[in-house]
C-alpha cells in the first residue's frame, strides 16, 4: 500500500495478465490516469487495446495485477458495481438503447441513481446541444455522431469520475470526429479523467495527456502525447511517418 | 444444438446394452402376466409395430433437428398427409366419383396452383400490390367456381357409403412411396417461406400448416370421407380370417401350441413387422450413407457453424430446405404405414400432442443428431407411453388405496391418464437439461 | 338498397365478435411478444398456460358461487381472476427458475429455449387436465346480454337484429384498461423502461445496473396476468376446453409476428388484424349483400371459407407476414 502522502494516479491498472480462453492476451500492461487527465491508448490492430480497456472495467478476468480507483483496490469487482465507484464506460458498437428516446436512453444511464438526476441531465444537453433537440426522438434514427454523443452521455449520467470510451470516433466522418474530441475535451476539464482507446492515433493524441502505446498486450510506450507524436521512432512504427 | 456438443468419451456397448433391455421388456410383455405386463405376444407385437413406426417418424424428425436443427412442429400434418396416400392409391375406385367431377376438380386445383405461380411473376415482373391482388382474387373465384360444384357432385355420388373421390386400386405398399411424396410436397411449401428466418419462424410455421393439413382431411369429404372414416384399407399382408380357414395354418398353430385366434394375429403382426423393419433399416442405412457423404459432412458443418458455413460461401437456406424436405418426406412414409396398419382413415385421431410433441420426446430422448438413438428413443418411449396407461391407474390405486372411498380418491384415480402429459413434458424437460445428448450420443 | 339492415347485420356477425376476439388475440399476442422481447424465444406453452390461469379462475369462480357471491351483472370470474393471475404468476416464476433460467445461464440458442417451452407446455397442459378435466365448461354468470335482439328489433324498428353480449363488451373494455395500463408501465415507470432497456440491448442494460433476473421475473408476472385475463375473456365468451387454448397458439403467434415480435402496439394491432380477417373470410356475406344489393341472388353464401378453416387464416396471414415483411408492420424486436 502506498502511503496517503505520496501522491497516487486516480486509476491506477498495474501489471495485468489475462485473456479470455487459456492464451493471455494482456502480458503486463500498466495503465495510470490522473485526475482530469485525457489517456489514450494507441496501438496496431490486435495489441489488446480493448481488452486492457475492459480488463480495467473488470469485464476481463485478470491472473495478475490489481486495479485501483481512488486509492480503492476494485479488483474483485464486477463492472455494474464499478460503476457504482465512479466507472463510466462507452462499448465501441451497441452502446445505446435504439428504440428508446434520447432522453429514455439518459434516465437508463442513471438507473443506480436514486435521487434527482435532472440536473445532470440539464449538463449532458448543455455539452450535447444537438441531441438535447432531438429528446423527444428515438435514439436509434439518429445520426451516428448523434447516437455516439447520446452513448457518452448516456454514461456521463451516473456522474463517472473515470469515463472510458472504447473507439468513440469509429466509423465517424472527420468533422464529426473533431466535434467529439472537442466534447471529450470539455468533459475532462470537469474534473473526469478519461480513458480512451483510439484508431485515430494521431489525432486522439494531439489532446492527450498521456498517451500509451500498447503492443502484444503490454506497454511499448508510455509518455505525453506530444512527446509520443514527436517521438521519430513511434511516428515511423505506429503513425504511418 | 446443445453446448455440449462436444462428446465425452461413450461406451461402444452402451447402445447395444439399451436395445438389450428393450428387447427384453419386449420379451416380458410377450411372456410374463402380472400387474405390469400383459403375457400376451399379440399386445406385444401391436405396441412394436407402432412403435416401429414412431422410430421411422423419429428419423425423419431426427433429419431435421439433429442434422440441421430444424424445429418442425407440424409432425403431425406431415404424417397425416402422408396417411392420405393409402387412401388415395390403393381403394378400389368409387364408381361414378370421377365421372362426376373428377376432370373439374383436377381442373380447379391446377387453377388454384396456377394463381399462385402467376401471383408470384406477377410480384416479380411489376411489384405492384394491387396486381398481385387482382390476380389472386381473380384466381380464388376461378377456383371456387370450379371446385365447389365439383365437390358438391362427388360428395353426391353415393353419399351414405362413398361420398369421396376413392382410389386408384394400385398396391399399398406404392402408397407409401407416395405418402412420402405428399409430405415433401407440403415441406417445400412450408420450408420455402419459413426457411432463412428467424428459427422460431419455422416452428410456429409448421405448427400452423400441421394444424391446416388435419384440419382439411377432416372437412373436406370428397377427399377421405373426413370425419365419417374411411376403414377397409387395402393391406399388404394376409388377414387374420383367411388364416384361420386355412387348414395348414391351423396345423402349424396347433403345433407351436397357440389357439387359432391368438395365432393368426400374431402372424399377421410379425407380417408388418417385417415390412416395418425393411422399411427402417432401408432408411437408416441411406441416412447413414448420405451423413458420410460430402453432403452429410456440409449439413453438420453448417449446423454446428451457421455463420461459419455461410461465410464460406454456402447456401445456408438451400442446404436446410434439402433437409426439412427429405425429413418430412421420412415423416410422410411413416404416416402411410400407420394408415396402413390400422386400416383406418380417421382424422379426428391425429392429435398434436400425441403426433409431435411425444415424437420430439422420443427424438431428445434417444439422442439428438444419432439415427440409432432415435429408434431406441421411438420404440422405448412407445412402450412406456402405452403401459403407463396400465401402470398409472395401477400405481395410483396402490397409492390411494387406504384413502376411504369419495370424490377424493374417485379424482385421484381418474387423474391417472393426465399424468401421462406431465410425465413425458418431465422427461423432456429433464433429458433436455442433464442428458442434451440423450440415451445413445452422436459419434 | 337497406344500408341501415346491412350495418347492423355487419355489426352484429362481423364488427362485434371479431372485436372481441381481436382483444383476446392482442393480450395473447402482447403476452408472447413481451416474452420475446426479454427472454429471446416463442413460447409454446402460451395457450396452455393461459388454459391453466383459466382453469383456477373457474374452479376459484364456482367456489364463489356456491358461497353465494356474486357481481351482479358482471360475471363473478372477474373476482376470482386475481387468485388465477396470482397462482398463473407462481407457477410461471417456478417454471423460470427451474427450467428456463439455466438456459438464459448458458446463453443458450433460442430454439433449446422453444423446445423447453415444449416440455413445459405438455406439464401445464396435464396440469391443467388434472385440474379441470378435458371437458368443455362454461362460467359465465351475471347479465347475459347488454342488447338483446328482441329489445333492438323493438327500438329501432329494423328487419335485422343486433346482440351485444355483455362478455363481449367486457372483453374490449377489460383489454382497454389493461392495455392502457401496461403502456403507462412500459413508458413512464422506472421499471418498465427497464425492461425496455433490457429488450433493446441486454448488455448494455446490464452496464447501467439494471438487474436482469428482475426484468424477467418482471416480465413473467406481467405475462401471467395478460395470459390469465385473454384466458379467462376467451372462457367467458367461448367457454372453456383445453384443447382451444392449444389451438389458439397459432393465431396468437400469427397476431404477434405480423405486428412484429416484441413490439406491444404491434401485438394489439395484429390481434385485431388476424381476428378481422378471420371473422371477415370466414362470415357468409351473403345476407348483408342481400340487404345492399336486393335483385342479386348469389348462388352460394358468399362464404369466402368455411369456419372449420379459420386457423387458415391466420396461417395465410402469417406466411404473408413472412414472405414480404418478417419483422413485421411495426417492425419488432423491441419492446
Amino acid at each position: 500500500m502506498q502511503s496517503p502522502s505520496q501522491p497516487q494516479p486516480f486509476l491506477s491498472a498495474q501489471g495485468m495478465r489475462g485473456g479470455y480462453g487459456k492464451a493471455d492476451i494482456l502480458h503486463g500492461c500498466t495503465l495510470t490516469v490522473d485526475r482530469g487527465q485525457i489517456a489514450v491508448i494507441v496501438g496496431p490492430n490486435g495489441a489488446g487495446k480493448s481488452t486492457a480497456m475492459k480488463a480495467v472495467f473488470g469485464m476481463l478476468p485478470l491472473r495478475e495485477g490489481r486495479v485501483v480507483l481512488g486509492g480503492e483496490d476494485i479488483t474483485p469487482l464486477s463492472p455494474q458495481d464499478r460503476v457504482r465507484k465512479g466507472m463510466g464506460f462507452v462499448p465501441q458498437t451497441h452502446n445505446i438503447f435504439p428504440t428508446m428516446t434520447v432522453e429514455e436512453n439518459l434516465e437508463m444511464g442513471a438507473f443506480i441513481r436514486d435521487d434527482d438526476v435532472r440536473q445532470t441531465m440539464a449538463q449532458v444537453y448543455d455539452l450535447f446541444p444537438a441531441v438535447a433537440e432531438k429528446r423527444k426522438q428515438a435514439a436509434g434514427e439518429l445520426s451516428g455522431g448523434q447516437r455516439q454523443q447520446v452513448a457518452v452521455g448516456r454514461a456521463l449520467m451516473t456522474r463517472p469520475q473515470l469515463l472510458m470510451l472504447d473507439e468513440p470516433t469509429a466509423g465517424v466522418s472527420p468533422i464529426v470526429m473533431d466535434e467529439l474530441f472537442d466534447r471529450i475535451i470539455e468533459v475532462a476539464r470537469t474534473g473526469i479523467s478519461i480513458l480512451m482507446v483510439e484508431q485515430n492515433a494521431r489525432q486522439a493524441l494531439e489532446i492527450a495527456d498521456i498517451g500509451y502505446v500498447l503492443v502484444q498486450g503490454a506497454n511499448r510506450y508510455t509518455d505525453t502525447g506530444e512527446a509520443l507524436l514527436a517521438d521519430p521512432e513511434v511516428r515511423r512504427t505506429f503513425l504511418g511517418g | 444444438m446443445s453446448a455440449n456438443r462436444q462428446a465425452a468419451a461413450v461406451s461402444p456397448w452402451r447402445a447395444p446394452i439399451l436395445f438389450a433391455i428393450l428387447a427384453v421388456l419386449f420379451l416380458l410383455e410377450g411372456t410374463v402376466r402380472n400387474g405390469l405386463f400383459s403375457g400376451s405376444w399379440n399386445t406385444a407385437l401391436a405396441i412394436l409395430n407402432m412403435g416401429l413406426i414412431s422410430a421411422i417418424t423419429a428419423l425423419g424428425v431426427n433429419m431435421q433437428w439433429g442434422y440441421a436443427g430444424l424445429f418442425n412442429t407440424g409432425v403431425v400434418g406431415f404424417l397425416a398427409i402422408g396417411g392420405l396416400a393409402p387412401v388415395l392409391v390403393s381403394l378400389p375406385p368409387v364408381d361414378g366419383a370421377w365421372a362426376a367431377g373428377g376432370p373439374r376438380l383436377i381442373l380447379a386445383l391446377l387453377a388454384g396452383i396456377g394463381t399462385l405461380a402467376m401471383a408470384r411473376i406477377v410480384h416479380v415482373r411489376t411489384r405492384r400490390g394491387w396486381a398481385v391482388a387482382l390476380v389472386l382474387i381473380g384466381g380464388f373465384v376461378a377456383y371456387r367456381w370450379l371446385f365447389d360444384p365439383a365437390v358438391t357432385a362427388i360428395e353426391a355420388n353415393n353419399a351414405a357409403r362413398a361420398g369421396n373421390i376413392g382410389g386408384l386400386g394400385l398396391p399399398v405398399l406404392m402408397s407409401w412411396i407416395v405418402g412420402g411424396l405428399f409430405a415433401a410436397a407440403a415441406a417445400w411449401a412450408v420450408g420455402k417461406v419459413a426457411l432463412g428466418l428467424r428459427s422460431d419462424y419455422l416452428a410456429i410455421a409448421t405448427l400452423g400448416i400441421g394444424e391446416i393439413i388435419v384440419a382439411v382431411l377432416r372437412n373436406e369429404d370428397w377427399l377421405a370421407r373426413g370425419v365419417k372414416n374411411i376403414a377397409s384399407i387395402p393391406r399388404p399382408v394376409p388377414y387374420e380370417i383367411e388364416l384361420q380357414q386355412n387348414p395348414e395354418f391351423v396345423d402349424f398353430a396347433a403345433r407351436w401350441g397357440f389357439s387359432v385366434a391368438e395365432a393368426s394375429g400374431i402372424w399377421v403382426k410379425l407380417c408388418y413387422m417385417l415390412l416395418f423393419l425393411v422399411v427402417l433399416l432401408a432408411i437408416i442405412l441411406l441416412a447413414e450413407l448420405a451423413l458420410k457423404s460430402p453432403w452429410g459432412r456440409m449439413m453438420r458443418a453448417i449446423r454446428d457453424n451457421e455463420t461459419a458455413a455461410e461465410a464460406m460461401g454456402k447456401d445456408v437456406t438451400a442446404r436446410h430446405l434439402q433437409v426439412f424436405v427429405l425429413g418430412s418426406a421420412v415423416i410422410g412414409i411413416a404416416g402411410a404405414m400407420m394408415i396402413t396398419l390400422d386400416g383406418l382413415m380417421a382424422p379426428t385421431s391425429y392429435n398434436p400432442l400425441r403426433y409431435t410433441f411425444l415424437i420430439w420426446v422420443m427424438v431428445i430422448v434417444g439422442g439428438s443428431g444419432n439415427n440409432w438413438g432415435s429408434v431406441l428413443g421411438a420404440v422405448l418411449i412407445w412402450f412406456v407411453w402405452i403401459k403407463v396407461e396400465v401402470w398409472g391407474p395401477n400405481l395410483i390405486g396402490v397409492l390411494v388405496g387406504p384413502l376411504p372411498d369419495g370424490d377424493l380418491k374417485a379424482h385421484l384415480l381418474g387423474s391417472a391418464p393426465h399424468m401421462r402429459f406431465i410425465a413425458m413434458g418431465l422427461v423432456l424437460l429433464l433429458v433436455l437439461r442433464f442428458a442434451p445428448r440423450g440415451l445413445v450420443p452422436e459419434k | 338498397m337497406d344500408i341501415l339492415n346491412a350495418l347492423v347485420a355487419f355489426l352484429n356477425f362481423v364488427f362485434i365478435p371479431a372485436a372481441a376476439y381481436g382483444a383476446q388475440l392482442a393480450l395473447g399476442a402482447l403476452g408472447v411478444t413481451l416474452i420475446y422481447a426479454i427472454l429471446r424465444f416463442s413460447n409454446f406453452a402460451h395457450g396452455d398456460t393461459m388454459a391453466f390461469g383459466t382453469a383456477i379462475t373457474i374452479l376459484v369462480t364456482w367456489g364463489l358461487q356456491s358461497l353465494g357471491v356474486s357481481l351482479g351483472p358482471l360475471p363473478t370470474a372477474l373476482l376470482a381472476l386475481p387468485v388465477g393471475i396470482a397462482a398463473t404468476a407462481v407457477l410461471v416464476l417456478g417454471t423460470d427458475r427451474a427450467v428456463y433460467r439455466f438456459y438464459r445461464a448458458q446463453r443458450a440458442a433460442p430454439i433449446i429455449f422453444v423446445m423447453a417451452s415444449v416440455g413445459v407446455m405438455f406439464v401445464m397442459n396435464g396440469l391443467t387436465r388434472l385440474l379441470i378435466g378435458v371437458d368443455e365448461q362454461r362460467f359465465d354468470d351475471g347479465a347475459r346480454f347488454i342488447i338483446a335482439v328482441r329489445d333492438f328489433r323493438e327500438w329501432s324498428g329494423l328487419a335485422e337484429g343486433l346482440a351485444l353480449r355483455s362478455t363481449q363488451a367486457l372483453t374490449v373494455v377489460v383489454t382497454a384498461i389493461v392495455c392502457a395500463a401496461l403502456f403507462w408501465f412500459l413508458n413512464r415507470t422506472k421499471s418498465g423502461k427497464a425492461m425496455r432497456a433490457y429488450s433493446d440491448n441486454e448488455d448494455l442494460a446490464l452496464l447501467s445496473g439494471i438487474d436482469p433476473e428482475r426484468v424477467v421475473r418482471l416480465t413473467w408476472i406481467i405475462a401471467a396476468a395478460l395470459m390469465t385475463i385473454a384466458g379467462v375473456l376467451y372462457g367467458l365468451d367461448k367457454s372453456f376446453r383445453p384443447f382451444n387454448y392449444f389451438q389458439i397458439l397459432l393465431p396468437i403467434f400469427a397476431a404477434a409476428i405480423v405486428g412484429g415480435l416484441g413490439n406491444p402496439v404491434g401485438a394489439i394491432a395484429g390481434g385485431f388484424l388476424v381476428a378481422f380477417s378471420e371473422v371477415a373470410v370466414t362470415y357468409p356475406w351473403v345476407k348483408v349483400a342481400g340487404y345492399l344489393f336486393p335483385g342479386w341472388q348469389p348462388g352460394g353464401l358468399l362464404q369466402l371459407l368455411g369456419t372449420e378453416y379459420k386457423f387458415a387464416v391466420s396461417f395465410v396471414i402469417l406466411i404473408v407476414v413472412l414472405l414480404f415483411r418478417p419483422t413485421g408492420l411495426f417492425s419488432g424486436k423491441s419492446v
